[in-house]
């Protein structure tokens, strides 16, 4: 009686399923390749210099908040809130420079230096993640619910700030000690955008947290499955405020460096970017089930989504028809996912049955 | 084998599975078995986890077909596409986990998917209660069909899910995997007479279970697999369970009875004292708990479901800290904040379900092993990935647990294997007191007597244990000492020749009688 079909056929039928799945894996990449093979030939601006340039610095907006949306995800969460934060941080950051921090009490106006006013704006994203976090954690609303609200309250204190007004010019005066705030967005270091580094960095930081930390595991751990995570000794409230205050810092560097670009501070800044760091998360590979994603994931699908929105800029792509090719390109990329997930989970199976 | 048995009997024989065969994508789960279902009687089937009780069980239940091989229902060859196929041919299917909606009430879970209309659009609600009424009544189970399902106990469920089954007029086969899993020493008799019942109306039953006791006292015909092939049947009448054992694994291989230490005479590592803990409606969940563990011994603790025995270990293990009473580690009181506090305190523990809260499923084998370690693994908050990787190596070789590479997803392990792995995961706290709550709950035999093996290793390297199980062979087999608990009462404690079966299923019925 045969016991095994046939051991050489059954080798090749591996190799071919392990092919598929190794272009499966880099199907990001592939498809970025693609993307750019693509527009390179119906847009003739598209591969010069300045586009590239222009590319990757919406790309570090989109990346930036992709990475903290991306440890949220992982941890089971979302934070809708993201967007808002950026509209919020570029405010504070605007006024603090324009008008200064007026203390009516005493009577006067102070100016920061600029590090002080990123330093401040980027630990008020950092608050507003926490009480997300605190809410979520101490008071078990839902995280949709939760930075839902966050949503619509960081985004009422940025009409506030200046009653729905334009800070319009953030050069700053060089007898307040204010000037160079431009900078962070249209700087470059060593030739490359200083927004690119700011991106580099995080990304790179995230990643090394996220693989190399015993905080990046509790991460994975709580998203993959809670009550085991907090038998195992996780205290997952505690992982859950930090990927939140993350996410937060991530959304006030964008703020800080949309501002910047525009050298202006508008209210509604950012504006559904929460959608857009999602898109990046998910392409990238994120799970929205939790326990499930890596910040290369991210970084990629921010470069795509980026790709596709210039890119479709440039070829003349009607804006209406952007939309609905940007919708198709998320859910085509979620239902390729899920494939290789029940690829891999059948491969487990044949292992566990071998 | 098969002529062996009663040439007579195959005249009874209600379904047949002729020379199955079912290749999955590079494994054979079944090799030429051919299964035999009696009418009105019980077919148990039973094998090691992998031995190819679930497939076989799957095709005849429509859910996978064969790769070779025939089914006969009645002697009419028929063909099954689909469980709705199986469930026109009167095949019914209980699964070990019972799928239901715990906010409907009995009657709507049972007419789920087959409601009575009323001019073919409205659900005909009164002829459905009535009909539930009537069927459960026949059951001898007059539940109030109005009570939602999610309040019954798992017992009550799993009637339910029965009476659906025989909503079906035609219901000629039942299957059962693993009914009395979750279900207490009353509930199993409950159920014994319900299968009873169904056997008199002419119903077939097939029986599958790690309970080989059981088996022994419902089944009318037994079935082995191994290795996805039939290795021996026979009537359950001439055999007995050590045939049972040696044909499931191959060769005579009993339960290692462990040598047991009746007389330590060590310091008390864990010291409860008047532990109470308080449901919502104020009802005690437990009261006035006091017991001791010395070094190196192992405490069985025996009880029904729901007398209070996991939650003693979750208010040890600080998984619920509203109890009152006092908690003394190695002499000194101990203030429970939370389970990490405790497991820097020296405590670990394996929880009842596996799946629920003890493996976290996306990470691979070998962060399952490290996740509670990590910290101590680390400089600087950094992980050194040497060290974590040598400790990890060191608790699959001393646990010996089975696997290809230690990268690959965990469930890609076998059940007993990814107990193993929690179990590892604890030890690599390096626990003063290893909690193990029903540690070789749907395992297979093999790895049952692995675990047994690794508890006494540990308690011999003075770790102290104590072990919650719903299996009398279990407690008796492991304990230095038992403790019962009955309705959230420690009703008894026995030390060496005091523990027996009678006398621990007595204490366990105990704090029953006299409630508040």
């Amino acid at each position: 009686m045969e016991k095994i079909a046939n051991p050489k056929q059954k080798e090749k039928k591996k190799n071919s399923l392990s092919i598929g799945m190794l272009l499966l894996k880099v199907r990001t990449f592939v498809v970025l390749a693609i993307l750019l093979i693509v527009f390179s030939f119906i847009a003739p601006n598209f591969t010069n210099k300045e586009s590239i340039i222009l590319i990757i610095k919406h790309v570090a907006l989109y990346g930036l908040l992709g990475i903290g949306m991306t440890l949220v995800i992982i941890t089971g969460g979302i934070d809708l809130s993201v967007g808002s934060i950026v509209g919020l941080s570029a405010m504070i950051s605007g006024g603090l420079i324009y008008e200064g921090l007026a203390l009516p009490i005493f009577g006067v106006k102070i100016y920061f230096n600029v590090p002080i006013i990123i330093i401040l704006t980027l630990i008020s994203g950092v608050i507003i993640g926490l009480i997300n976090g605190i809410v979520i954690t101490k008071f078990k609303v839902t995280p949709f619910i939760t930075t839902l609200g966050m949503l619509y309250i960081a985004r009422g204190l940025a009409l506030l700030r200046s009653n729905g007004a334009t800070f319009p010019d953030l050069t700053g005066k060089a007898e307040l000690g204010n000037t160079g705030f431009q900078f962070l967005g249209q700087g470059t270091i060593l030739g490359i955008p200083v927004a690119i580094w700011i991106f580099a960095i995080i990304s790179l930081i995230a990643a090394f947290l996220l693989k190399k930390t015993p905080l990046g595991w509790h991460i994975y751990a709580t998203g993959g499955n809670e009550n085991a995570a907090k038998l195992s000794g996780i205290l997952t409230d505690r992982v859950k405020l930090f990927v939140y205050a993350f996410s937060g810092l991530c959304a006030a560097f964008v703020g800080l460096i949309a501002a910047s670009q525009l050298t202006a501070a508008q209210p509604a800044t950012g504006e559904s970017w929460e959608l857009s760091a999602i898109a990046a998360s998910v392409l990238g590979g994120t799970s929205m089930m939790g326990g499930v994603g890596t910040i290369g994931g991210a970084v990629i699908g921010a470069l795509i989504i980026g790709v596709i929105n210039d890119g479709m800029v440039m070829s003349g792509v009607s804006e209406f028809w952007q939309q609905v090719i940007r919708g198709s390109v998320i859910i085509i990329a979620v239902i390729v996912d899920q494939v290789q997930r029940n690829m891999e989970a059948k491969m487990a199976l044949e292992q566990k049955n071998a | 084998m098969e002529e062996n048995l009663n040439i007579k009997e195959s005249n009874n024989v209600c379904l047949l599975a002729k020379n199955i065969v079912k290749i999955f994508p590079g494994t054979k789960a079944l090799d030429n078995v051919t299964f035999k279902v009696y009418k009105g009687k019980v077919n148990a089937l039973i094998g090691e986890n992998g031995a190819g009780k679930s497939t076989l069980m799957k095709i005849l239940a429509g859910i996978e077909r064969p790769t070779e091989g025939k089914l006969f229902l009645d002697n009419k060859e028929i063909e099954l596409r689909s469980p709705i196929d199986a469930e026109k041919n009167g095949i019914g299917m209980i699964h070990q986990e019972i799928n239901f909606f715990p906010d409907l009430t009995i009657e709507q879970n049972m007419f789920m998917g087959v409601e009575e209309k009323k001019n073919s659009i409205l659900v005909n609600r009164k002829t459905q209660k009535e009909k539930c009424n009537k069927i459960l009544a026949e059951l001898g189970h007059p539940f109030d069909v109005e009570k939602k399902m999610g309040e019954l106990s798992v017992g009550q469920q799993q009637i339910v899910e029965i009476a659906r089954h025989l909503l079906q007029p035609n219901l000629k086969i039942l299957i059962m995997d693993e009914p009395t899993s979750s279900l207490t020493v009353a509930e199993v008799s409950i159920l014994f007479k319900l299968i009873n019942r169904l056997k008199e109306r002419g119903i077939s039953i097939i029986y599958i279970s790690h309970r080989l006791e059981e088996i022994m006292e419902i089944s009318d015909y037994i079935t082995v697999l191994r290795d996805g092939e039939k290795v021996a049947e026979d009537l359950t009448k001439n055999v007995n369970i050590s045939w049972i054992i040696s044909n499931m694994v191959g060769s005579e291989k009993q339960y290692k009875k462990r040598e047991k230490n009746f007389d330590i005479k060590t310091e008390n590592i864990l010291e409860v004292e008047n532990l109470s803990l308080k449901k919502n409606n104020n009802n005690f969940v437990l009261k006035d708990i006091s017991l001791k563990l010395k070094r190196g011994e192992i405490l069985g603790i025996y009880g029904l479901l729901g007398s209070g025995r996991t939650e003693l270990l979750e208010c040890i293990m600080g998984v619920n800290t509203k109890f009152t009473g006092s908690i003394k580690l190695e002499g000194k009181f101990i203030k429970i904040k939370n389970i990490a506090q405790q497991i820097k305190n020296g405590f670990a523990m394996v929880p009842e379900d596996r799946q629920k809260d003890g493996l976290i499923q996306t990470l691979n084998i070998a962060k399952n092993i490290s996740l509670s370690s990590l910290n101590r693994f680390s400089k600087f908050g950094i992980l050194r990935n040497k060290e974590e990787d040598l400790n990890i190596d060191k608790m699959i070789n001393s646990l010996r647990i089975k696997l290809a590479d230690k990268s690959l997803p965990i469930l890609s392990l076998s059940g007993g294997n990814q107990q193993k792995v929690i179990i590892g995961k604890d030890l690599l706290t390096m626990p003063k007191v290893l909690l193990l709550d029903e540690p070789t709950r749907g395992i297979d035999v093999a790895a049952k007597s692995d675990v047994y093996e690794i508890i006494d290793n540990l308690a011999k390297e003075g770790i102290s244990i104590i072990v919650v199980s719903s299996e009398l062979e279990e407690i008796l087999n492991i304990s230095d000492r038992v403790v019962v608990f009955s309705n959230g009462r420690l009703t008894g404690e026995f030390v060496g020749n005091e523990i027996t079966k009678e006398a621990l299923v007595e204490a366990s019925y105990k704090g029953l009688v006299n409630v508040n």
